[in-house]
């Protein structure tokens, strides 16, 4: 017992994490494409023709898993930084803004087909919606915790930072949706109803999962790609990263 | 005698900040002055029509608020940073925590209760009437020590950070669109003939969230920029 909890912990030192990121992350990328190639044959060539959106609605297989994960990758980003707040461990600070480009990259892809969807669908580019303007809001939380680790130079005083920034932001997260939720009811301004209502076929249940799962393992791959960069830069000086840059 | 010390401590750093405002008035008054010209620009804008103005005062004058607010935060601690106070009220015994809740309230009697009591005036050249107004201020009291609270986690984060003003306002702006949205809504919502207290009620329970919440998350951020 005590053994395998000894090798858990092995893993938080960013000198074994590093070799262990290198192993792993091949993996997680070739499981994306692999499941990006079979999200997207169904997307394109299994899905049947929606009725009444014609051929236009076959966004949704980037657009819906795209906004999953740009909301489950600030969960997880203000998840390692807590941790990394907590308990003082580095690597959980590199791993927070390792995540962040990729979460911002998700948002920013959603809020993107968005518009391209909503413009055949709804005749407008941008709808002032409850889901947009919060899926937008979300995207300023990005980039702020962004700008503030870009600003700091210390990187220990960065991590720590940007933790503090995170965990505000995901209390704030729901009450920012609710808001603008009820904001968006009280208005009633836009004709436009987001929920749709026909059920879904099948196929394009699983055409979105089979997304998902590909921007899953995306976010996995890059998230490890990234934190060995951010490791060597960071541990630049030790023997062993020096020995790995030759 | 720890009871006892507490209250004194936290008016202590009230009366300390506010002595230090007053003699430089100035600041106090930018603060509030450029509310007034913000406010005072809208209309040159969208054009003198009495009705469309009167529909869209709240959210200006809120916004205008908002704004102000912010330009006031990177001081709440720039100066005891700068002179090195603030890290003598880090190493102090009292609490952390409670010299900033002193200083979050002291930038709210500041920044916060002048815009409180100069909106109304701002409200009249909107052509709001009575009520409005004075669901206007009833807002805004709710609203503006939200400000100053959550702010104040922003100014702890981007003490004596490069381009500190610019980025505070980045990370603050998003974290007050809630308040914005129930403090606006609620003249609107009596505008429309709708109660305004289900607004006001969560104006009141976003203020406590806050309040419970801020100097605790302030304090982490401050231990961290003075590392």
């Amino acid at each position: 017992m005590k053994n395998s909890q000894m090798n858990w912990y092995k893993y938080a030192s960013p000198q074994n994490f590093y070799p262990l990121a290198g192993r792993l992350w091949p993996w997680f990328a070739a499981a994306g494409a692999a499941f990006a190639l079979a999200g997207l044959w169904i997307g394109f060539f299994v899905a049947p023709t929606d009725a009444q959106q014609g051929e236009g609605y076959r966004i949704i297989f980037v657009h819906v898993p795209a906004s999953w994960m740009s909301m489950f990758i600030y969960v997880v980003m203000a998840f390692w930084a807590g941790l990394g707040l907590a308990f003082n461990t580095r690597l959980s600070g590199m791993m927070a803004s390792a995540l962040a480009p990729t979460g911002a990259l998700f948002t920013f892809i959603a809020l993107w087909t968005g518009a391209l969807w909503g413009k055949p669908m709804w005749g407008a580019w941008w709808v002032w919606d409850a889901r947009l303007t919060s899926e937008l809001i979300l995207l300023f939380l990005y980039l702020g915790f962004l700008a503030l680790q870009a600003a700091i130079d210390d990187p220990r005083r960065a991590d720590r930072a940007g933790a503090v920034l995170a965990l505000v932001g995901v209390v704030n997260v729901p009450i920012i949706y609710f808001s603008v939720k009820w904001w968006n009811t009280l208005h009633q301004g836009a004709s436009v109803s987001l929920t749709k209502a026909p059920a879904m076929a099948h196929t394009m249940l699983w055409g979105m999962l089979l997304m998902a799962l590909a921007f899953w393992m995306y976010s996995i791959a890059t998230a490890l790609a990234r934190v060995r960069c951010i490791i060597l830069e960071r541990e630049g000086h030790n023997e062993w990263a020096k020995h790995e840059l030759e | 005698m720890k009871q006892v010390g507490i209250i004194s401590v936290l008016g202590a750093v009230v009366r300390r900040d506010l002595t230090i405002a007053l003699r430089q008035k100035s600041e106090v008054l930018t603060t509030l002055f450029f509310f007034v010209i913000v406010a005072s620009l809208f209309p040159l804008g969208i054009g003198p029509e009495t009705a469309l103005l009167r529909r869209i005062a709240p959210g200006i004058l809120w916004v205008g608020a908002l704004l102000a607010a912010m330009l006031s935060l990177q001081r709440m601690f720039a100066a005891d940073y700068q002179d090195g106070s603030l890290e003598q009220m880090v190493l102090s015994p009292v609490p952390l925590g409670v010299l900033v809740s002193g200083k979050i309230l002291a930038h709210w009697l500041l920044a916060g209760l002048p815009l409180v009591l100069i909106a109304p005036l701002l409200g009249l050249q909107f052509d709001l009437d009575g009520r409005s107004l004075a669901i206007l201020v009833a807002s805004l009291l709710l609203g503006t020590p939200v400000m100053s609270l959550v702010g104040a986690i922003g100014a702890a984060l981007t003490l004596g950070v490069r381009g500190g003003g610019v980025l505070l306002s980045l990370l603050i702006l998003p974290l007050y669109i809630p308040v914005l949205i129930f403090g606006a809504g609620a003249v609107e919502a009596d505008a429309a003939g709708m109660s305004a207290s289900g607004h006001l009620t969560l104006l009141a329970a976003l203020l406590s969230l806050a309040a419970f919440f801020a100097p605790w998350a302030t304090t982490a951020a401050l231990r961290i920029s003075l590392e």
